[in-house]
């Protein structure tokens, strides 16, 4: 194994630069997929007729489909239609409209987990619909929501990886880049990217199950 | 949109990719069952070198990208010499990835079994197999199936992973279809439909599984 180019700076600095391209998609993908996923989630809730349907219909299609399909329509199919991202943007588009089905099912069963008791007082306080949901449901529902969230979102910044097959400049595809170079460096190479992706989604994790414990008490 | 009869052409490469991400996901879902019982085992066994073995599998496994896994398996190996097949590569792949998931789903369902019971079930005079086989795992059981479901449809969904190393699963057939016929999104929505055929029946299964069990309890 050949351990000095895999160690070799300029090799490393070109892996760091894919890093911050994989942080910086992972971060609006994130962003995107949390207010999207939230309104989501709100709208299947709410048992409004035609919108509710709409939110099941996207959100059952969708999860079941393979995201590497999802990310294949985001640049490929999109293009046919005329619709030309850059490769970057359509990779936040792709990931955010995949992962905004599944925050709607983790808000979902957030909101549905509040007591319908709670909720029948409310209203027999005078509390319109909208105000129990705005007051009641949503901060004591969206609470419980975060560690599903955040494994959701690890599982976004490890699933950046697939957006190798259009060939976006993120930390697997440089990878790809140095060791189709230097093959017998390919798997020291490979443990250094599994260590880069593992710092970042470990303290995830651990922050998430910090912050689980101070708000369960 | 263009028109269906063109696929027809290509019903092989469908059919054939179709039967590989079939096979791809069975063959990965009875090992990732063995790998998550071994690690599960692992993670609850009360030799602290044992469990710290299970569970450092665990975070490692899971909070590093699938494309990485399967690269390791598809470039790292055949970079020292030993080379084996992409379909292997994949399966072995996404075995040892959803085994850590597994490992924690069947840790989780085994740990929510009150302490107490295993005690009482000891001191009745079972032995700790007898205790396991009749009083713990069959309540864990419960807990355990409906995440194990999940895990098999994202299994599923994961096994698209192989049409990244050129693995011959569905969504290769989609890539190869689509540049030969230039009927992009044609070709991905009737990929799509054949994914849904699998992953659709699996999710409301779960979904009605679950239901019936948490009625049960």
């Amino acid at each position: 194994m050949d351990f000095a180019n895999a160690f070799d700076p300029t090799n490393l600095t070109f892996l760091l630069q894919g890093f911050l391209v994989t942080l910086k998609i992972a971060f609006f993908a994130i962003l995107l997929s949390f207010v999207l996923g939230i309104v989501l989630g709100i709208c299947r809730y709410t048992k409004l007729p035609v919108l509710s349907h709409l939110a099941a219909l996207y959100i059952e299609l969708i999860r079941n489909l393979p995201l590497l399909l999802v990310i294949f329509f985001g640049y490929f199919g999109l293009r046919e239609w005329g619709i030309k991202l850059p490769v970057t943007m359509s990779v936040i588009v792709s990931m955010t409209l995949f992962t905004s089905a599944l925050v709607a099912e983790i808000v979902r069963s957030g909101l549905n987990s509040v007591d319908r008791g709670l909720i029948e007082a409310s209203r027999a306080q005078g509390f319109t619909y909208i105000q129990t949901l705005r007051f009641l449901v949503l901060p004591l529902g969206l609470k419980r929501t975060i560690p599903p969230m955040v494994s959701q979102f690890i599982s976004l910044i490890k699933d950046t990886s697939l957006a190798v097959v259009i060939s976006l400049p993120e930390m697997t595809h440089n990878a790809q880049i140095i060791y189709n170079k230097h093959f017998n460096a390919t798997i020291p190479i490979l443990l250094i990217v599994a260590c880069l992706y593992f710092v970042v989604n470990y303290s995830l994790s651990l922050a998430s199950r910090r912050l689980e414990k101070k708000l369960v008490g | 949109m263009g028109d269906f009869s063109l696929l027809a052409a290509y019903k092989q490469e469908f059919i054939d990719g179709f039967l590989t991400t079939l096979s791809a996901s069975l063959l990965a879902l009875v090992l990732s069952l063995c790998v998550g019982t071994i690690i599960a085992c692992l993670r609850l066994s009360q030799v602290q070198l044992l469990e710290w073995i299970g569970t450092a599998y665990v975070e490692f496994f899971r909070n590093t990208p699938l494309v990485i896994q399967v690269f390791f398996f598809a470039m790292g190996l055949p970079s020292l010499g030993w080379n084996i097949s992409e379909f292997t590569a994949g399966a072995i792949g996404l075995s040892i990835y959803t085994g850590a998931f597994i490992a924690e789903a069947l840790r989780a369902g085994i740990q929510s079994v009150p302490r107490g019971q295993m005690e009482a079930s000891r001191s009745s005079g079972m032995t700790y197999i007898q205790s396991m086989r009749y009083v713990i795992l069959p309540q864990a059981f419960k807990i355990v199936i409906p995440p194990l479901g999940n895990q098999c449809v994202n299994l599923v969904k994961n096994s698209s992973v192989l049409a990244i190393i050129a693995g011959g699963d569905l969504l290769y057939a989609a890539d190869t279809v689509s540049s030969q016929t230039f009927q992009i999104n044609l070709t991905y929505l009737f990929v799509a439909a054949l994914y849904l055929v699998i992953t659709l029946p699996l999710s409301f299964g779960v979904n009605q599984l679950e239901r019936r069990l948490a009625r049960q309890s």
